[in-house]
């Protein structure tokens, strides 16, 4: 069953973070890459990828004759996605429980960041045959 | 250059639409042909439709590492309905094809002009995360 | 690849690989060799030709990949570790071919197949192991990246050499258990089922084909076995429908609206033999009931010829032997195509109250067409809306929001039943 796990911030928080120390930056860094490799390891990692700060991201609209409108984006306090996971897990609960994990990131002085992470199920494009 | 395109379409209690038989038929011809022709261009990496936000969990680590998990969420709260992710030269391209996506036909087969958030993918790790 | 060479090499692969784990005791190793074999062949047999003897040759390749391995290890090692037997073992005496057992392929069924690994390893290792197929191959057919592919076979190949079994048939208490297993594996592949080709993958692979290919190479080792000729028949009865399955556009029809014109006679006519066949031996099992059901189908000319009262019947049996919640589905609408839609719906209030069934979006889609043969269709729509809100699968979404579509305009009056605001924006169905 495929999940994406989905971490989301607050330009407040992303402020936050780039305040922190340059040792806790490292052991915020080591601790995610040794999570990924975990997760590679298993077999269940499919997809990672952070995103860029939202400075630049755009919400594009289709104009007239579809000449795009685009506008730029974020409040201070709307949330928006810092990264994604997408992984492949025998249940929802193993995908919540790798969701913890994302969640339990050290932060300054190693204590956990507790980021919120959302879980959904991806839509597949398969049908069950036999059902 | 790696773009997500993300249609953050979908309200918390919200179901699926209830647009007349042909309509909904040439949305999803529209969604059809618009991947393809990305896969055909080469543009296309990857795209994903994510299941309705009424299974949606958000979990977070207490302080002392131990997970507490919400189900539940302001009526119209809005979430991630499905990205494309795409490889092109410019960011203009980018919103180009963000732009297609908006004009899917929906009602009546109007445009729907559904607002398409256009963010870079990192190919390395942030330069504030070294 | 040269297609011819590339069915030669998988057709080989399970001897091969049975051949070389007898000989060197170990699963995981042995199995990196014969890859390495196999990838050798694909490059040389299409220059040099096809050796007289395809499957000694193989074999020896892999031997020899396997002896390069061992002395490399053993130079890591103390010496004084080695046993005097293995010394013999690793003598070079290569070039005396090991010997295949025609029990080889079966084990090696048995093995990949083992309960201890998660149904997924045990799928994907089945696939590489026995099938043939490529890592690269695999990873396309289940939309995961190569590399999570391959960390899920080497976790599987570490699973069973954690687990110590040996390379042999289980004994005859463990046989019946341990092929229900393998079967259960297999019928996974089957069910991996139709994927639309519109997502940014393009399939090579049909899953469907290569579980039957797998099933009946089971059928071919164990022939007098009722329940895997029933899965087989099974997969065969229910492969024959395929392109009538979806419309050019890759939408979903259900059974009972296929043209059946364009239904395979010819698996039909094999799926049908094999059950006959077995049902004349007298035992019954579950896959051999799912077959009968699906050959009542097959047979009916014209969707109002089908026998349902016989499908009635035959679901009656297959609840007794399985309380999967499915089959209590498919049962309801039977006994509303025999008795009428609302001794169906009642059936499905008992499921309200299980909990493995009661939020799943099969429930609701039943209900909806139950209620829609009942004649309640603004019920009907509001709950083919609720299986399209939960269900995960595009293909099935598309077909349940066109269904509540079809029949909200067909009652000329918009549905007030529905339960929730309906989304401005739709969700990614391409």
């Amino acid at each position: 069953m495929k999940y994406i796990l989905m971490m989301a911030g607050t330009k407040a928080g992303v402020d936050t973070y780039k305040a922190w120390s340059k040792s806790d930056v490292q052991a915020h860094f080591a601790w995610l890459k040794s999570l990924n490799k975990e997760l590679s390891d298993s077999g269940e990692l499919v997809a990672n990828e952070p995103l860029a700060a939202p400075e630049q991201a755009k919400v594009v609209r289709a104009g007239k004759d579809c000449v795009p409108i685009t506008d730029g984006v974020f409040p201070e306090a709307k949330e928006f996605l810092l990264g994604y996971w997408i992984v492949d897990v025998e249940s929802p609960e193993r995908a919540c429980q790798i969701a913890a994990r994302l969640s339990a990131g050290p932060g300054p002085g190693g204590v956990p960041t507790s980021m919120p992470i959302e879980v959904r199920q991806i839509m597949s494009r398969r049908t069950d045959e036999l059902t | 250059m790696k773009y997500i395109l993300m249609m953050n379409t979908m309200k918390a209690g919200e179901g699926v639409p209830g647009w007349p038989k042909k309509d909904l038929q040439a949305h999803v011809a529209f969604m059809r042909k618009f991947s393809k022709d990305l896969r055909d261009s080469g543009e296309l990496v990857s795209a994903e439709g994510l299941s309705f936000p009424d299974q949606a969990k958000v979990v977070r680590a207490s302080k002392d590492g131990t997970p507490v998990t919400d189900g539940v969420f302001p009526e119209g709260k809005e979430f991630l309905a499905g990205y494309w992710i795409v490889d092109v030269a410019t960011p203009e391209r980018a919103y180009a094809i963000a732009a297609r996506a908006s004009a899917a036909p929906g009602p009546g087969g109007a445009p729907l002009n559904m607002p398409i958030e256009v963010r870079s993918v990192l190919s390395a790790p942030p330069p504030e995360m070294l | 690849m040269d297609v011819p060479i590339e069915n030669l090499l998988r057709d080989l692969t399970p001897q091969v690989l049975g051949a070389v784990i007898r000989r060197f005791h170990d699963f995981a190793s042995a199995e990196d060799a014969v890859q390495e074999a196999l990838f050798a062949a694909a490059i040389q047999w299409p220059q040099e030709g096809i050796p007289d003897n395809p499957r000694g040759w193989l074999i020896q390749v892999a031997a020899r990949g396997m002896m390069d391995y061992l002395r490399s290890e053993e130079a890591r090692r103390r010496r004084e570790e080695l046993a005097a037997t293995e010394a013999v073992q690793l003598a070079p005496s290569v070039d005396v071919e090991p010997e295949a057992d025609a029990d080889d392929p079966l084990t090696l069924f048995f093995m990949c197949c083992h309960p201890a690994l998660t149904p997924s390893s045990a799928i994907a290792l089945t696939l590489r192991a026995v099938g043939g197929l490529t890592t690269a191959e695999i990873a396309a057919a289940f939309l995961v990246p190569e590399a999570t592919m391959a960390q899920r076979i080497s976790r599987a190949k570490a699973s069973i050499k954690a687990s110590g079994v040996p390379f042999q048939l289980p004994t005859s208490q463990e046989r019946a258990q341990r092929l229900r297993t393998v079967l259960h594996v297999l019928y996974l592949i089957f069910n991996e089922g139709y994927t639309s080709s519109a997502g940014p993958h393009v399939q090579r692979l049909e899953l469907s084909r290569e579980a039957i290919r797998l099933t009946r190479s089971v059928h071919a080792l164990l022939p007098d076995d009722g329940e895997v000729a029933g899965l087989l028949a099974l997969m065969l009865l229910t492969d024959a429908r395929r392109l009538a399955r979806t419309d050019p556009d890759g939408e979903l029809i259900p059974l009972t609206k296929q043209d059946r014109k364009l239904w395979d006679q010819v698996e039909i006519s094999e799926g049908i033999a094999l059950l006959t066949a077995t049902l004349s031996k007298g035992s019954i099992g579950a896959y051999q009931l799912q077959a009968a059901i699906a050959a009542v189908h097959d047979e009916a000319a014209r969707t109002e010829d089908t026998d349902w009262p016989q499908i009635l019947a035959l679901y009656e049996l297959l609840k007794r032997m399985s309380d999967n919640p499915m089959v209590m589905l498919n049962h309801a609408i039977a006994v509303a195509m025999v008795h009428g839609p609302s001794k169906g719906l009642e059936l499905l209030k008992a499921l309200d109250s299980d909990a493995r069934v009661a939020g799943h979006h099969r429930l609701d889609a039943v209900r909806a067409h139950l209620l829609e043969m009942a004649g309640d269709h603004q019920a009907a729509v509001t709950h083919y809306r609720i299986a399209a809100n939960r269900t995960t699968s595009i293909p099935e979404q598309n077909y349940l929001i066109t269904q509540a579509a079809r029949l909200s305009e067909s009652t000329a009056s918009p549905d007030r039943g529905a339960s929730r605001p309906k989304a401005e924006y739709p969700t990614m169905s391409g």
